[in-house]
């Protein structure tokens, strides 16, 4: 009755990587490599191509997922999760090892895998469906269901190329949301969208987990999300299993091993975050007199964003979450929150964009910058974890009460000053 | 809910093989949706969709019957308007080279899907070819139109019609799928897939006949399957002024079925890491 719904013994995934830049192989490859390895066969040896490396990013591991548990699963940028959640969606094969599942899988990788811009709504309901797995009939007896989840009736006979990106992420998730797998694997695409429609597919994906005793494999950066979603954490890092077992307690370990970042990250040029459009270059914090990432919080704090445009994303959006040190976030700032004549522009070429936190806001503590860029609602370019922190020291009342030796930290995340006034007796609020 | 027990899936490395066709049949849906988005996606604009559809044909007939036909005076098939032999011919090719192209950039072109779901790769370049079949219908009707309007109209051999598409259908499956699978580890066939029908063009007998062709040539040119379909296509629709190279026919489709079969194999080998390389 109770077996395990996913079974994983000694898996592993290698990559081969091309370097010298070539991240695709060109017909000369294919030609001089034919040579070279003709050569050797007669030389009567193997032969290694030094351009190429090979790379484990996911290595032994061995895991029993039961039926039932909602699994969080955490870890660095690199550390293999998406890898994992490719190999049990099969879109990869494993170079080692092997996978057992009792129940029928499906994936969510992506939001709107397959969409057609030149489609209406409606009928992009039937192909995405189609392409997540559902069968004709299926899709035709949930059709009115998934429409109303969406709350695009209006506009289903329009190209979805016409939608706004919220729009069309609602329609996305709505099919997505219906699909009735038993075991359900998602990596991070709860992370777009606004936030009244994450609240309502994590919802819906709790329900279907209580409720039905499905399966669901969920790869977040979010700690919240994961604390309060999932009763099970797998922790990764580096392609190896560090930690599983109860989600607060997994969490709670990588949370631990997070704060090992310094006041300032800079990538080179091959590892920089992000995608063909825009890359991450590197993050700092400083302050007015800082030293050492350490701030008073009489002073602002400035965040600077280094990146490069290539060519423009559409609905370009550069921000960052601040979390504390145990996960959980206290705001997230975006360079369009302003109103939009004020926005910065991003045009192709280089940029150093600052975020200044103003002073008096934040607590004493250790906080983190976790850089978020994405093309508004739509799609992620580049969506960290922790990469700097800052460590917040109480210093900026105007009160003999504030500096008080032993009010080193207040209760609760933030600590401004508000004004207070006496409201005289005889008048009403 | 039901007792049933739940199905079982064994994922094992180096092994994905036993469920291969199986999951091909499961998988047909899929098939059928991303051959019916291309349809839609095609014709949406409906003016420029199907004009364009109704154009080319037209204007390669009238180019190839001018310069052919009228300055080179190349004969046409026996008492058929050189037009005709021209469009007869044209309706073949076209299917076969739009079928090739369309099915070596399938897999880049689907990429988003490569890299995102499981389904069985072979789905993409098979659900390509059938897009043009659309297009082979579209010219199929203007030479309807034209034979009637020139009150020439085919005999009973338009039966046998069907042999030869199948033919021309395996033929750009075939090499369309080494395209397809090559084209994702070395974009560089992109460039190569073009300058192929290009080429293809000029040693099929398209705008003329193979009665042009040298007799001691005759047989190794219709070594080249595509000459056979296109003889084919003409002895079909008109009346049987057209010879088939019987011979070499029958030997270009024993190199289409090695063609298929070691691409099929090649396909199959290479599958698994396109998601890793798309
Ligand atoms: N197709 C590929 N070819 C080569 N290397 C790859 C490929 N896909 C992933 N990798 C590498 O494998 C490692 C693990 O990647 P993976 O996408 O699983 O990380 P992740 O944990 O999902 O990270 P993130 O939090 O950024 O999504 C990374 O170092 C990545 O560069
Ligand atoms: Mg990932």
């Amino acid at each position: 009755m109770n077996a395990p719904a996913i079974t994983i013994e000694n898996l592993g995934k290698r990559y081969v990587i091309a370097h010298q830049g070539a991240a695709v192989h060109s017909f000369r490859d294919l030609v001089s490599g034919t040579f070279r390895r003709a050569g050797g066969r007669l030389a009567g040896r193997a032969v290694e191509d030094p351009r190429h490396e090979e790379f484990w990013a996911l290595r032994d591991l061995d895991l029993e997922i039961g039926k039932g548990d909602v699994v969080g699963v955490v870890g660095r940028n690199g550390a293999g999760k998406s890898t994992l959640l490719k190999l049990l969606s099969r879109i990869t094969e494993p170079t080692t090892g092997r996978i057992r599942f009792r129940g029928r899988v499906a994936s969510l990788l992506e939001v709107g895998t397959g969409f057609h811009p030149e489609l209406s709504g409606r009928e992009n309901i039937f192909l995405n469906g189609a392409i997540l797995g559902m069968g004709r009939s299926e899709i035709r007896r949930k059709f009115d269901e998934i429409v109303a989840f969406s709350e695009i009736e209006k506009f289903l006979d329009t190209p979805v190329k016409r939608y706004s990106s919220g729009m069309y992420v609602r329609l996305a998730f709505a099919v997505a949301a219906h699909l009735e797998p038993d075991i359900l694997l998602v990596d991070e695409v709860l992370a777009v969208g606004d936030a009244s429609f994450q609240r309502k597919c994590i919802g819906k994906m709790r329900d279907v987990a209580d409720s039905e005793g499905r399966t669901v494999l969920f790869v977040s950066h979010n700690m919240q999300s994961v604390q309060s979603l999932c009763n099970r954490g797998v922790y990764l890092k580096g392609g190896r299993l560090v930690d599983h077992g109860d989600a607060r307690e997994v969490t709670a370990r990588y949370l631990a091993d997070l704060s090992a970042v310094g006041s300032e990250r800079i990538w080179s040029a091959e590892d920089a975050p992000g995608n063909q459009e825009c890359r991450l270059r590197a993050v700092r914090v400083s302050g007015p007199d800082s030293a050492n990432g350490i701030v008073s919080s009489g002073k602002e704090v400035r965040v600077d964003f280094e990146f490069h445009i290539e060519r423009t994303p559409p609905a370009f959006c550069l921000g960052f979450d601040l979390m504390t040190s145990d996960g959980a976030v206290v705001l997230r700032s975006n360079h369009t929150d302003p109103a939009e004549p004020d926005w910065l522009r991003a045009a192709a070429g280089t940029h150093t964009w600052r975020c200044t936190i103003p002073a008096g806001l934040l607590n004493a503590g250790v906080y983190h910058v976790c850089p978020k860029i994405h093309a508004h609602e739509m799609y992620w370019i580049a969506h960290l974890d922790s990469v700097v922190q800052f460590e917040v020291v109480l210093d900026h009342g105007v009160s003999p009460f504030w500096n008080s030796a032993d009010a080193l930290s207040r209760p609760g995340v933030i600590s401004p000053i508000f004004p207070w006034q006496a409201i005289p007796a005889n008048t009403t609020p | 809910m039901s007792t049933q027990q739940p199905p079982e899936l064994i994922i094992e490395a180096g092994r994905g093989e036993a469920r291969y066709w199986q999951d091909l049949w499961a998988f047909r849906g899929l098939f059928y949706f991303l051959a019916w988005r291309d349809i839609l996606v095609r014709y949406k604009q409906t003016v420029i969709g199907v004009s364009w559809a109704l154009i080319r044909p037209l204007i390669t007939t009238v180019v190839f019957t001018v310069v052919f036909g009228k300055l080179a005076r190349l004969p046409s098939s026996g008492d058929s308007p050189y037009a005709i032999t021209v469009l007869a011919a044209l309706l073949p090719w076209m299917f076969f080279s739009q079928a090739l192209s369309d099915c070596s950039n399938s897999l880049v072109g689907n990429a988003n899907l490569v890299s995102k779901i499981y389904f069985p790769r072979l789905i993409v370049p098979a659900s390509s070819v059938i897009v043009s079949l659309v297009d082979f219908l579209i010219v199929a009707v203007i030479l309807a139109v034209m034979m009637v309007s020139y009150q020439y109209l085919p005999d009973w051999r338009v039966l046998c019609l069907p042999f030869f598409l199948v033919v021309a259908f395996v033929t750009a499956l075939a090499a369309g799928l080494w395209f397809a699978a090559l084209n994702v580890r070395y974009r560089d066939f992109r460039h190569i897939v073009p300058f192929v029908v290009q080429i293809g063009l000029y040693l099929s007998p398209v705008g003329f006949t193979s009665s042009v062709v040298p007799e001691q040539w005759r047989f190794l040119y219709s070594l080249n399957p595509m000459v056979g379909v296109i003889d084919g296509f003409r002895w079909s629709l008109l009346r049987g002024n057209a010879t088939i190279q019987w011979d070499a026919f029958a030997i270009g489709i024993l190199l289409v079925v090695l063609l298929l079969s070691t691409g099929l194999r090649y396909f199959r080998k290479v599958e698994r890491t396109f998601a890793d390389v798309i």
